[in-house]
């Protein structure tokens, strides 16, 4: 794992965005959008995400396999979450 | 000093192989870290699809200010960790000790700043269980039991991070790294950065459900 | 491939060092394996013998041996120590630990110490367990449901709940361990389709321990939470729903099947081909099949819920998905059969499990498709015609892989031989109890007895008093390979490294292996199961 790595510039315009998106997640709190006020923070939470892991967590130059470990669990977690809810929206359709 | 083979297990052929499964090791038990508070995601999910009004009247309880600080000192603390990461690797231990004091002091901030929303919570009678005296909408109690088991959770590992950062502080300070052996840290560094993340979705589910007038 | 050096003097992993200490802090995986054997054993003698009391009461209609109470606390404990204490990590455990880094070249697991950790967690949550059996009892089924669990029942549902949560790191910790030595320590020339299919099951096992353990800790920590503060997450009456805990505990518990099924089905692909004396019959498949049960296993989970009030659309997709599941271990059933068929069969002992496995976990897996099918569900659920699936399942099919494997692996670990007549004499008893005990059990549940009861109607005697018989026979079955295997032990160490003349790097070292498995890292240039290679030469 040595060697490989960003620069110390692409750190900070990484933690700068993440800052700035956590602005953007609360400013677009304060507006009106209906349901989509929560997809629009699950958005940017994801996004954020995917900004740590890629960078912070070095998975852009990480081998497949973290890949795979990575995908993995996310796919896993969507499972538990649309199987479960899969029942609770399908109620007394 | 730094002669790289005494770092080496007996079970590895070489300082590769070790570093390549101890991260690929972290990167297993995150991924029942991510299960792990899945669980408490789908709970809540199901509980905010059944009883929205709920969950908007008990996020009015939150302090979406003192929210707002602690993302910002867990998206600093993420960065200060990477820096540190950066620094060890470029054999650069002072660096690397300064980053890790950084990040142990916010990690602290967050919590302290936490504490203070708790016992607010507890004055206010919102702890279910605790002191709840709340006169709000049915399954309100639902909101602020996944709040305090997410967010305690949460600062469960929070409080878990501190202490491995502590750690390799004192690793750092006994010349434990060097740029080629630098393992610990890296992997230190996972866990921390995952915790953040949890954060990330924590703040916006639970402070931020209805802030529009 | 090279041959093993013969040297009897050699120190071994046993004779290695002495001393009690050297046991508990030893991070060899071979003496972790022998902790976690008699660990497990110990539980499952416990779990036996709750299960003889419960077949004792139901000899009669009339409730004799024990009362209502106490029978509700026996079939609770008999799943919580059978289930999490023995049956999750048996074949992990103990020959996982012991032969996966030996399959795959490698001195020991990736990280030693979590190893021994794992092994300390299982003792911890293990002996607080067996203290909360013994101060109180539980009476909750192994299920927990809520809102009984949480509100209701008075008995040590926290101190059990608290130790399972402890036992579920340790299984982590091994699927962790398991899964990055398989990716990161095999030796040159060992390719992923060069593996042993045991070594792909552990593999899927871990996969599963990782994904699905995490949930049912968290599902565990907020029943824990609902209970001792008396806020409602499960209970109606105070505010929560009780269907959201069914789904989170069988988002588990339908894929901890599978981590109790998996390792036995690589542990009988190692004995049908060995004893078979051929290639394992469509090897890509079957490692890939282990693969699709491991992922297609979480998909299913609603059809344990199907009369719960969960909506009847999740309930026909449930449904839908099971049939699926069935796929891969019909084709894993098909080969085997298809590899012993016009195979050249010793008839050792091993394979007589092995044969034992496959009989018993189709039936188990057949009669789960009836259950998967929702209109016959709604008959048969609660049944005794579910405790007799699940049963073929765990016992004819996961037990029997275990005693199967434990017979194969017994000469590596120990360097004795057993008794060859007695072991064959026991596997039949086995066979003749296991069926003797469970299939009144299926007809019993056809015919409606409710499962979970501790009196019945008359007209169930006769097959009650049946199963009752067979499970004398199966628990006098289970003893018998206690005696002849301990009494091995007072023998010479005469295996050999290779008694079955089986293909395969661990019957490459001497028996019992060196502490540091091999002297020379061994390099792999041909598949797992070149058992032909000699006969088609002659050809
Ligand atoms: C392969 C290993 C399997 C194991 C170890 C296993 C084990 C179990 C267990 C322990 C239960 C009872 C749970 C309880 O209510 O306490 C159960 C029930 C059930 N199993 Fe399996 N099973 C396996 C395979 C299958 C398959 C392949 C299917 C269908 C495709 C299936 C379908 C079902 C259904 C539908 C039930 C619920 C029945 C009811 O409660 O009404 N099982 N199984
Ligand atoms: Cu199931």
């Amino acid at each position: 794992m040595t060697g490989g790595g960003f620069s110390r510039r692409i750190y900070y315009a990484v933690g700068i965005t993440l800052l700035v998106l956590f602005l953007l997640t609360v400013g677009v709190a304060y507006i009106d959008l209906g349901a989509l006020n929560i997809v629009v923070a699950m958005a940017i939470a994801t996004f954020k995400t995917i900004l740590v892991v890629l960078y912070f967590m070095h998975v852009r130059y990480s081998s497949r396999v973290t890949w795979v470990f990575v995908s993995a669990s996310f796919f896993w977690l969507v499972i538990l979450l649309v199987l479960t809810l899969s029942d609770y929206v399908t109620r007394g359709v | 000093m730094t002669d790289s083979h005494s770092h080496v297990a007996h079970q590895f052929d070489d300082l590769a192989q070790q570093q390549d499964a101890s991260n690929l090791g972290m990167w297993a038990f995150l991924a029942t870290e991510v299960l792990f508070f899945g669980g408490m995601f789908a709970a809540y999910a199901v509980y905010r699809t059944l009883y929205y009004d709920a969950f908007v009247a008990g996020s009015q309880h939150m302090d979406v200010l003192l929210g707002a600080i602690n993302t910002a000192v867990l998206l600093l603390s993420s960065l200060t960790v990477a820096l540190g990461v950066h620094e060890v690797k470029r054999g650069n231990n002072a660096g690397l000790t300064r980053y890790l004091l950084l990040t142990i002091t916010l990690g602290l901030t967050f919590l302290v700043i936490k504490g203070f929303e708790y016992s607010h919570k507890y004055a206010d009678g919102l702890i279910p269980g605790v002191h709840f005296t709340l006169d709000g909408p049915e399954h309100v109690g639902l909101y602020f039991i996944l709040y305090f088991v997410m967010t305690g959770f949460h600062a469960l590992h929070m409080i878990v991070g501190v202490g491995i950062m502590t750690a390799m502080v004192i690793m750092t300070r006994r010349g434990r790294f060097s740029p080629e052996y630098h393992n610990p840290i890296e992997v230190s560094g996972l866990y921390w950065h995952f915790v953040d993340i949890v954060w990330i979705f924590l703040y916006p589910l639970f402070y931020l459900i209805r802030v529009h007038p | 491939m090279k041959t093993a050096p013969e040297d009897v003097l050699q120190k071994n992993y046993i004779t290695a060092e002495y001393g009690i200490r050297s046991w508990l802090l030893t991070r060899d995986h071979k003496r972790i394996a022998l902790l976690y054997l008699i660990s497990i054993t110990l539980f499952f003698f416990v779990g036996g013998f709750f299960a003889v009391l419960m077949r004792l009461e139901l000899m009669t209609p009339q409730g004799d041996v024990v009362s209502a109470e106490t029978y509700n606390r026996l079939f609770t404990m008999h799943g919580v120590a059978m289930i999490f204490f023995f049956l999750v990590p048996s074949i992990p455990a103990v020959l996982g630990n012991f032969l996966l880094p030996m399959m795959l070249g490698a001195r020991d697991l990736a990280f030693p110490r979590l190893n021994l950790l794992s092994w300390y967690l299982y003792m911890i949550g293990g002996c607080y367990t067996i203290y909360a059996m013994v101060t109180g009892g539980i009476d909750t089924g192994w299920t927990f449901y809520t809102p009984y669990s949480t509100g209701y029942s008075t008995t040590n549902v926290v101190p059990v709940v608290v130790g399972i949560f402890v036992l579920g790191f340790s299984s982590i910790l091994t699927g962790v361990n398991f899964i990055v030595t398989t990716h990161k320590m095999r030796a040159p020339g060992l390719t992923w389709f060069r593996l042993p299919l045991f070594v792909w099951a552990q593999y899927a096992t871990s996969v599963i321990i990782l994904l699905a353990t995490p949930v049912l800790a968290i599902t565990l920590a907020l029943l824990g939470v609902e209970r001792i503060f008396r806020v409602g997450i499960f209970d109606p009456a105070l505010g929560g729903d009780p269907i959201l805990f069914q789904h989170m505990f069988w988002f588990y518990s339908h894929p901890a099947v599978y981590i109790m099924v998996l390792p036995s089905m690589g542990v009988v692909s190692e004995l049908v081909t060995c004893f078979a004396r051929r290639r394992i019959f469509g090897y890509r498949f079957m490692a890939f099949a282990v693969m699709a049960i491991a992922v297609l296993g979480f998909l299913v989970w609603g059809h344990h819920m199907f009369v719960s009030g969960q909506s009847v659309y999740a309930g026909m997709a449930f449904s839908a998905l099971s049939f699926f599941v069935a796929i891969p271990s019909a084709i894993k059933v098909f080969n085997w059969t298809a590899t012993l068929h016009k195979g050249r069969i010793e008839f050792r002992t091993p394979v007589l499990y092995a044969f034992g496995f496959i009989g018993l976990f189709t039936i188990g897996g057949l009669t789960g498709l009836f259950l998967a099918t929702l209109a016959v569900d709604v008959h048969l659920t609660d049944t005794y015609f579910v405790v007799a699936h699940f049963h073929y399942i765990m016992v004819g099919g996961a037990v029997m892989g275990y005693l199967g494997g434990l017979h194969y692996w017994w000469p590596k670990m120990t360097g004795r031989l057993y008794h060859e007549g007695w072991a064959k004499f026991s596997a039949l008893i086995l066979f003749v109890g296991f069926n003797l005990t469970f299939f009144p059990q299926f007809v019993l549940g056809y015919l409606g007895m409710p499962r979970r009861y501790y009196i019945y109607p008359e007209e169930f005697q006769v097959l009650n008093v049946l199963s009752t018989a067979g499970a004398s026979i199966l628990g006098f079955g289970y003893i018998i390979p206690m005696v002849y295997l301990l009494w091995s032990l007072r023998k010479p160490r005469t295996a050999g490294p290779n008694p079955w003349n089986a293909k395969g790097l661990e019957w490459l070292t001497p028996s019992p292996p060196p502490t540091h498995n091999f002297d020379t890292t061994p390099v792999v240039t041909e598949g797992p199961y070149e058992y032909e290679e000699k006969s088609a030469d002659d050809g």
